[in-house]
C-alpha cells in the first residue's frame, strides 16, 4: 500500500522541550488513522508538522514520495493537504457562509480576480450552502462566525476543511468541547468523508473509545515519542501501550 | 433598463452625486466651493486609506507620502511644462505612476513585517519624503513651495473656473467611490478581509498573502497619488505640508469616525472633519477656545471611538443587519409555527 504521508526521524525542540522526538511514520493512502495519546503527547505539534505551521528541528517529511520538509503552508495546501484546527480558526467578522466561500475559491483557484462580483459566482455560494447543511449550520449561514457556539465554530472548520477537497484531511480533535448531542452529527460526517473515493483522513482524539471503529490504523503518541502504530487489534494488544496510556486490561477500557 | 438592474444603493449613492453636482447653484460662494472640493479631495485619500486599513487590517502611518507625492509631481510637471491639457494629462500619469512604484517598493520591503513594524517604516518613509522636498529646493522650492498655471478652460467654462473644479473633483471621487467598491466586493476583495479578519487561516486555505498585500497597497498608494494631484490643481499651489504627519492623522480620523471598511464613511468622515474645521475655526470670535478647535475635536474623536468603535456608517450598517436577521428569524420561526399548524 502506498503511503501519503511518511516522516523521517522527525523532531521538534522549544528550547529544552522536545516536543515531537524522531518520529518515523508512514500513513497508507485513502486509510483512516487515528493519532492518539494524552494531553501534551505532542499530537497537535505533530499536526503542525505535517501541515507547515511549524518547521521541524531535524528530521524529514514527505507528501506522495516527495520532500515537502521546507514548503510552506500554502503550497502544502495547494497540493492537498488540508487541516481543521483544534482551538477554532474561522474568520470571526465575516458571515459563516463567507467563511465557507473563501475555502471554495481558493480550491476554484479564482485568487486574483479583481473584475467579477463576488456574488456573480454563484455556485460557490450554493456549494456553501450545502456544505453548511451537512453540518447541520445552515441556519446560521449568514450571523457573524464570531456569535457562533463553541461546537458551531468546530462544525464550520470541518465545513472549511471540506470545502477544500484535499486528498489528505488532518482532524484535530473535531469533536472537543462539543456537547453530546452534536458529536453523532460530527462522526457521521467524518463517516461520509471515509466513504469518499481518494480521501485519507488523520484524526487525532484522546478519547480512544470513539475512534476504534472508524480507524483503519492507529498511532500513539507519548512524551513526543512514536510509541506504536498498526490497526487497532494491535494497538489494543499492545502491551507498552496499554502500560503507558491506558493503563490497564484492555477488554476493561474499550468497551466503556 | 439599466436603472432597474441597478442596486438601491447604487441609486442611492448615483442621486446623492447628483444633488452634489447642483449643490454650487444654491451656493456658489467661493469658500464654500473651495471647502467642498477639500472634503472631495480628502474623501478620496481618506477611501484609498479605507482600503488598506478597513479591508485589509494594515495600519500605515505614512500614507501621507503618497499624497504628497501625487501633489509634488503634478505640481512640478505642469510648472516645467506649458500649462496645457497635455501637461495636465503627463502630469498626473507621472504622479500615480510614482505614487503605484514607491507603494510597491515601500510594500516589498515592508509587509513582510507585523502590523505595528510597517507601520513605523511608513512613517519613517514619510518622514523622509518630508526631508527630500525641504532639501530639494531647486525642484520643491523647499518650504517656501511654489505655485504654478493650470491650463486656461475653453471659452465661457473659464469664467466658472471653480465650477468646473467642483465639477472634476466630485466625479472624481464618484468614480473612485465605485472603482474601489469593486474591488473590495470582488473575489480578491474578499481574500483581502480574509487577511484582515485571520491571516493565518487565509494561508492554510492556499492563498498566498504577500501578493495581495503589496497589490492593494500600490492600488491605495495610486489613489492616494491622485487625491494629491486634485489637491495640488485645486489650491494651484504646493508646500512641504502636502507630507505632513497631519494628513495621515486626517486621513485616520475620517475613516475612523466615518466607519472603518465602509468606503462610504471616509467621504462622511472628510465632510464632517472638514465642516468642523471651518466652522469651528470660525466660532473663535465668540471663545478662544474655538480657535485650538483641534482641542474639542480630539474629545469628541475620543468619546467617538469609545461609543462608536464601529464609526457613523458602520453603526448604522450593524443596526441595519441586527434588524435583518431578526426579521428573518421571524419569518422561519412563523412559517414552521404555519407548518405545524397545518
Amino acid at each position: 500500500m502506498n503511503s501519503i504521508i511518511e516522516t523521517k526521524d522527525l523532531t521538534i525542540a522549544f528550547g529544552g522541550h522536545v516536543a515531537v522526538n524522531q518520529v518515523s511514520v508512514q500513513l497508507p493512502e485513502n486509510q483512516f488513522t487515528s493519532v492518539i495519546g494524552p494531553n501534551g503527547a505532542g499530537k497537535t505539534t505533530f499536526f503542525n508538522l505535517l501541515s507547515g505551521q511549524l518547521k521541524p528541528t531535524s528530521g524529514q517529511v514527505f507528501y506522495q514520495g516527495k520532500e515537502i520538509t521546507d514548503w510552506s503552508v500554502v503550497e502544502r495546501t495547494r497540493a492537498g493537504i488540508g487541516r481543521s484546527f483544534q482551538l477554532t480558526n474561522v474568520f470571526p467578522n465575516v458571515t459563516v457562509l463567507e467563511n465557507i466561500r473563501l475555502a471554495i475559491q481558493s480550491r476554484e483557484k479564482v485568487r486574483f480576480n479583481l473584475f467579477r462580483h463576488f456574488k456573480s459566482y454563484t455556485a460557490f455560494e450554493e456549494e456553501a450552502h450545502e456544505l453548511l447543511d451537512i453540518v447541520l449550520l445552515d441556519e446560521k449561514a449568514e450571523s457573524l462566525a464570531i456569535h457562533l457556539s463553541h461546537g458551531e465554530k468546530r462544525k464550520l472548520e470541518i465545513a472549511m476543511l471540506l470545502a477544500l477537497e484535499t486528498k489528505l484531511l488532518l482532524l484535530d480533535e473535531p469533536t472537543a468541547g462539543m456537547s453530546l448531542e452534536e458529536v453523532p452529527t460530527i462522526l457521521r460526517v467524518i463517516e461520509n468523508i471515509k466513504k469518499q473515493e481518494d480521501r485519507t483522513i488523520v484524526l487525532i482524539e484522546h478519547k480512544m473509545e470513539m475512534v476504534l471503529d472508524l480507524s483503519d490504523r492507529m498511532m500513539v503518541l507519548f512524551n513526543g515519542e512514536l510509541l506504536a502504530e498498526g490497526t487497532p487489534e494491535e494497538i489494543m494488544k499492545n502491551e507498552t501501550v496499554q502500560e503507558a496510556y491506558l493503563g490497564g486490561d484492555p477488554n476493561e477500557r474499550v468497551h466503556t | 433598463m439599466m436603472l432597474k438592474r441597478m442596486k438601491l444603493s447604487t441609486k442611492v449613492y448615483l442621486l446623492i452625486g447628483l444633488a452634489l453636482a447642483f449643490l454650487p447653484f444654491i451656493n456658489d460662494s467661493r469658500w464654500f466651493m473651495f471647502l467642498m472640493i477639500q472634503i472631495f479631495v480628502f474623501a478620496i485619500f481618506a477611501m484609498s486609506y479605507d482600503l488598506l486599513l478597513g479591508y485589509t487590517g494594515i495600519v500605515s502611518f505614512g500614507h501621507a507620502m503618497f499624497f504628497g507625492v501625487g501633489a509634488y509631481s503634478a505640481a512640478i510637471v505642469m510648472d516645467r511644462m506649458e500649462a496645457s491639457f497635455v501637461s495636465f494629462l503627463l502630469g498626473t500619469l507621472v504622479a500615480v505612476l510614482i505614487g503605484g512604484f514607491i507603494s510597491f517598493l515601500a510594500g516589498m520591503l515592508t509587509l513582510k513585517l507585523k502590523s505595528h513594524y510597517y507601520a513605523m517604516l511608513t512613517l519613517a518613509l514619510a518622514g523622509m519624503f518630508l526631508y527630500i522636498a525641504e532639501r530639494w529646493r531647486s525642484v520643491t522650492g523647499g518650504n517656501d513651495g511654489f505655485t504654478f498655471r493650470i491650463p486656461e478652460l475653453p471659452g465661457f467654462l473659464e469664467e466658472h473656473r471653480n465650477f468646473v473644479i467642483y465639477l472634476f473633483c466630485l466625479l472624481a471621487m464618484i468614480l473612485l467611490f465605485f472603482g474601489m467598491k469593486r474591488i473590495t466586493e470582488s473575489p480578491l476583495g474578499r481574500v483581502l478581509v480574509g487577511i484582515r479578519e485571520n491571516d493565518q487561516r487565509v494561508e492554510s486555505l492556499g492563498y498566498r498573502i504577500m501578493p495581495y498585500k503589496v497589490l492593494i497597497s500600490v492600488i491605495s498608494g495610486m489613489v492616494a497619488s491622485l487625491s494629491g494631484v486634485l489637491y495640488a490643481i485645486s489650491i494651484r499651489f504646493v508646500d512641504t505640508s502636502v507630507f505632513d504627519i497631519q494628513v495621515t492623522l486626517d486621513a485616520l480620523m475620517m475613516t475612523i469616525i466615518g466607519g472603518v471598511g465602509t468606503l462610504t464613511g471616509p467621504i462622511i468622515g472628510s465632510a464632517i472633519i472638514n465642516f468642523s474645521h471651518h466652522y469651528l475655526s470660525d466660532l473663535a470670535n465668540i471663545h478662544w477656545i474655538f480657535q485650538r478647535w483641534m482641542i474639542l475635536f480630539g474629545a469628541i474623536f475620543i468619546l467617538a471611538v469609545i461609543f462608536f468603535p464601529n464609526g457613523i456608517v458602520g453603526t448604522i450598517q450593524n443596526k441595519l443587519a441586527k434588524r435583518k436577521t431578526k426579521k428573518k428569524q421571524y419569518d422561519t420561526t412563523e412559517k414552521s409555527l404555519r407548518k405545524e399548524g397545518a
